[in-house]
């Protein structure tokens, strides 16, 4: 975004090129790592690894950073956007996890679907649409999996009005 | 590394068992996934859907005067005693043959990762330890270690050693309430008696050591609420002289027992590549024979310094299931044992003025002391930002939490991996072409509870 590139001659000595997996670039939270691929390159990603042995996908949620305020710990060349897909994939025969996250704007909250290469996901991923309304493309039945089948809105969303909304126990009138 | 080895990545992987490596190709996988698929073993029509089809095949049936379909589809629960709460199951039967199946989930949904948004970092495992309310306290181990890993801060030696005791224990009571479902679901009703007797003697331990039987919050970042009790021992071996014992009865009432094994014994299988796509852990997975259990495959805590067995099946059935829980209590009480021989001394929680309150006794003295319990109470500690995820073996699989920190008191995001969520997505899978009254034993030894379920 910024013209002016910060100069840190360190950084720069120590590691000339940024660290990458499989075409994705490399961050360490905490000494675990995390890979950040592109949406588009996001399924031959799992794919790739699925082949090297994580067989097993362990988690995938969603987090909205909508109201964010700390610098996120994306690596160089990442854009920040709003939602970002968080997956976890565990290779049993080695036993290391790989994190995944991917970015995904707003205005376009769609990911392609996991469900070939991990049935797992199928669950996960209703749960994210459910909670955070991240449509899987592709996914065999993307419907409400903990709110009610009609129910509006995605709860966990910052600018949802979760928790804001009283409980009416009986029926009372209202402007709506 | 030089290798010429056909599959690299086997090359580095040590084995998982005495008998060789038991990784599996990835084209295994693959196929069992695709396998999965075409089986077609899961139900995914809307209950609109159900209702319109029903409508038509009533009307098609009226036109011509012979019934349509010879399908039907009928509801499960969410109020069936075998179902363990409120799990709804919405089954498309032929005969009594189950075809196809979807879990229905979601009537004890209570938003609880958003509420771990709106607690402070302290006040969060009074949250998660209602998730999974038959072993409380792996959800706060997991909430706690993945706080801890964001704040990078060490647990002393003795309150690591009191969660693995405590977090044992609770695997104990946790299978003793699985033995006593298990049990009645299938017609043994005398063992909801037996199960609930010998787990309440561990929820009496519980309450001595954090004062609650269920939801306990003792595990907190930084340490454990509490030090043990006096003659915590005694209590200890006192219900290791009781519960052994039992455990043999209950080999004369179930593992023995014919009718128990006939309703169990080849009923609802499932295989080790069928888990892995699925992402099924813990017993299940171990049924299928294959030997993953975090404790041992991942180690946390001290687990790599005590001595025990990873216990699998052969077949993948609801026998297995039950046997490796049976099992792994005996397991648990040897390595409580241990525990008890190696326990250390000092300090139950971190000495980080950052994270753990002053003591009792400085707030009556100290103005500074009292100042700085209450702001730890009231506005909690701040957390650096970054996020982590943190796996603990549950005894219902891999439990994991997930923590986004923006920097503040309270966690920008929680997430709570729970076993028995993902694993109830094998259950249409088990259910496949079995009897509806299996179903009953299959639902049992998936062991699923709702709390974490629908969080």
């Amino acid at each position: 975004m910024s013209e002016v590139e910060p100069v840190d001659e360190l950084s720069v000595e120590a590691t000339p090129e940024p660290e990458t997996d499989h075409g994705a670039l490399v961050s360490w939270s905490r000494g675990q790592k995390v890979l950040h691929p592109s949406r588009d390159a996001y399924v031959a990603l799992v794919s790739a690894l699925h082949d090297e042995g994580y067989h097993v996908c362990t988690d995938l949620t969603v987090v909205d950073f909508l109201t964010y305020d700390a610098p996120r710990s994306l690596p160089e060349g990442i854009d920040p956007e709003r939602f970002e897909v968080v997956v976890g994939v565990h290779a049993h025969a080695t036993r290391s996890r790989l994190r995944i996250r991917v970015q995904v704007p707003a205005d376009d909250a769609v990911m392609p679907t996991l469900f070939e290469i991990h049935h797992g996901s199928e669950a996960m991923e209703r749960e994210a649409y459910d909670m955070f309304g991240i449509v899987f493309d592709g996914h065999p039945d993307l419907t409400r999996i903990l709110m009610p089948e009609d129910w509006v809105g995605h709860p966990l969303r910052k600018d949802e009005s979760s928790g804001r909304i009283p409980v009416q126990f009986k029926e009372a009138p209202t402007a709506r | 590394m030089t290798t010429t080895d056909p599959a690299p990545h086997h090359d580095a992987a040590p084995s998982l068992t005495d008998e060789g490596a038991q990784e599996l190709s990835s084209a295994d996988v693959r196929a069992s996934a695709r396998r999965l698929l075409e089986q077609g073993a899961v139900l995914r029509v809307s209950e609109a859907d159900v209702a319109a089809a029903a409508e038509a095949s009533r009307l098609e049936s009226e036109r011509t005067g012979i019934p349509v379909d010879e399908t039907m589809i009928i509801n499960m629960g969410p109020q069936h005693p075998s179902t363990h709460g409120v799990l709804r199951l919405m089954l498309e039967l032929r005969g009594e043959t189950v075809l196809r199946c979807k879990p229905i989930i979601g009537y004890l949904h209570t938003g609880m990762e958003w509420m771990g948004e709106e607690l402070t970092y302290l006040q969060g495992p009074t949250n998660v330890t209602r998730m999974d309310y038959a072993s409380p306290l792996f959800n706060e181990l997991a909430f706690s270690m993945a706080v801890e890993a964001l704040l990078e801060v060490e647990v002393p030696e003795r309150a690591v050693w009191i969660r693995m005791l405590m977090t044992e224990m609770n695997r104990i009571s946790s299978h003793l309430l699985f033995m006593a479902t298990n049990g009645m679901d299938i017609g043994a009703v005398s063992m909801m008696l037996y199960g609930w007797r010998e787990r309440e003697e561990v929820l009496r331990f519980f309450e001595k050591v954090t004062g609650l039987r269920m939801n306990h919050n003792y595990i907190r970042p930084g340490g454990v609420a509490a030090d043990l009790p006096a003659g915590w021992r005694d209590d200890i071996l006192h219900l290791f002289d009781l519960i052994p014992p039992r455990l043999d009865e209950y080999d004369v009432l179930l593992t023995g027992q014919p009718i128990f094994r006939e309703r169990l014994q080849g009923v609802g299988p499932i295989t080790t590549e069928e888990c892995l796509a699925l992402g099924v852990t813990g017993p299940l997975l171990r049924s299928t024979g294959y030997a993953w259990d975090l404790r041992r495959d991942d180690p946390y805590l001290a687990y790599d310094e005590v001595d025990f067995d990873v216990i699998v099946g052969t077949h993948g059935d609801c026998f297995d299931r039950y046997a490796i829980r049976l099992a792994e209590i005996r397991e648990s009480i040897a390595i409580v044992r241990q525990i008890l021989d190696r326990m250390p001394s000092g300090d139950y929680r971190v000495q980080d003025k950052k994270v753990t309150p002053p003591p009792r006794g400085r707030i009556d003295e100290s103005m500074e002391a009292l100042i700085h319990h209450f702001k730890i109470f009231t506005e909690g500690f701040k957390v650096p930002e970054g996020e982590v995820y943190v796996a603990v073996e549950s005894p219902r699989g891999e439990l994991g939490c997930y923590l986004v920190s923006d920097g503040s008191s309270h966690p920008y995001r929680m997430h709570i991996r729970a076993p028995s969520f993902v694993n109830l997505q094998a259950l249409p899978h088990m259910m496949h072409e079995g009897l509806m009254a299996d179903g009953v034993a299959i639902i049992s030894s998936v062991d699923p509870i709702m709390g974490e379920v629908d969080r």
